[in-house]
């Protein structure tokens, strides 16, 4: 049983890219637009894979229907809008710039902003801070207490 | 003073907030209502998508013989899915219930999904048989169970995600028959 569990084990393999060439298209040049289109997309069943890597089933038929609709000459745009049309924006492994994603992509702007206030706050209290020079009276003050 | 108070303030603004968001999302997950995981359908509101395939009989089963003037249940399943078999007695009690239940079976050999329904009951008044899954992803469905409330006029109101509990027959789907109606 543990011999059949290691064998089973060292069988089994890192799970690459799915590259079973029953599955290619036998154009290269189709194949290689058909796996950059897969790669944008997510699996819906792993989620954190794209269809390109992943193993399960509904993955398999989406790169199946990827591939039909490039080789009828589909455009890498209408192709996506397919499968957003079907699972929306979330199918989409890159997620594109509208009102609901403005926070995401406005993120590292808005850090940025912050951090800049920040800096500029402090450096505003550092200069006021800072003594203003003496007027002449009160160096007059100083050099008769020194000299005292 | 103002602005040192300000600075202070701030931070604890934007915990007290992210907290309170986070606290939101917890109770929604915890009442079913939020799903991290869930991929929102598209269909909602939107007519069912147009689909012909075959039924348990071999006769013709299309998207337009679902509209039948009253609402309706649409069920994904497969007979290699276990949480059917958990969702099965359920589905009977609806059909009991007098809920109309029309099956889509998924990536299923006809003769293994007539075997799951001699094994477990049969709640549908028909089944088409999806066995290519192509149908499926017109509906944008990710996995199977997955069920979807269709009105009178043939236009999708609901989607459910997972195998149906009586918990979510009797309140929800019960609530949207009569409000669809």
């Amino acid at each position: 049983m543990r011999a059949l569990a290691l064998a089973l084990f060292l069988l089994a393999g890192p799970a690459f890219a799915i590259s079973d060439p029953s599955e290619m298209l036998p154009d290269p040049k189709q194949e290689a637009r058909a796996e950059q289109i897969g790669s944008q997309l997510r699996c819906l069943v792993c989620q954190n894979e794209s269809i390109e890597n992943s193993g399960a089933d509904l993955a398999r038929d989406l790169r199946k229907i990827v591939r039909q609709r490039v080789v009828a000459g589909d455009s890498d745009r209408q192709i996506v809008d397919w499968m957003v049309a079907r699972y929306g924006n979330f199918v989409r492994l890159r997620p594109p710039f509208d009102a609901t994603t403005a926070l995401l992509w406005g993120s590292p702007l808005i850090a940025l902003l912050a951090a800049g206030g920040i800096v500029m706050a402090g450096r505003q209290r550092r200069d006021e801070a800072a003594p203003r020079a003496l007027d002449s009276a009160e160096q007059a003050k100083l050099r008769t207490l020194l000299e005292q | 003073m103002t602005r040192r108070r300000l600075l202070l303030l701030a931070p604890l603004g934007a915990t007290v907030l992210a907290g309170g968001a986070f606290f939101a999302m917890l109770v929604r997950m915890t009442q079913g209502k939020f799903d991290p995981r869930g991929v929102p359908s598209m269909i909602i509101d939107k007519p069912v998508p147009p689909f012909d395939l075959p039924d348990e009989s071999g006769a013709k089963l299309t998207n337009a013989d679902l509209a039948t003037g009253r609402p309706v249940l649409v069920n994904f399943f497969a007979s290699w899915c276990e949480p059917c078999v958990e969702e099965a007695p359920v589905l009977m009690q609806m059909k009991q219930r007098g809920v109309p239940i029309y099956g889509i079976a998924y990536k299923d050999k006809p003769n293994a999904t007539l075997g799951f329904l001699r094994g477990h009951g049969n709640p549908y008044a028909r089944i088409a048989m999806d066995e290519p899954g192509r149908v499926a992803i017109d509906w944008g469905l990710y996995g199977v169970p997955e069920s979807y409330l269709i009105d009178g006029q043939g236009i999708v109101r609901w989607r459910y995600v997972g195998p149906l509990t009586a918990d979510v027959a009797t309140t929800q789907v019960a609530g949207l028959m009569r409000k669809f109606a």
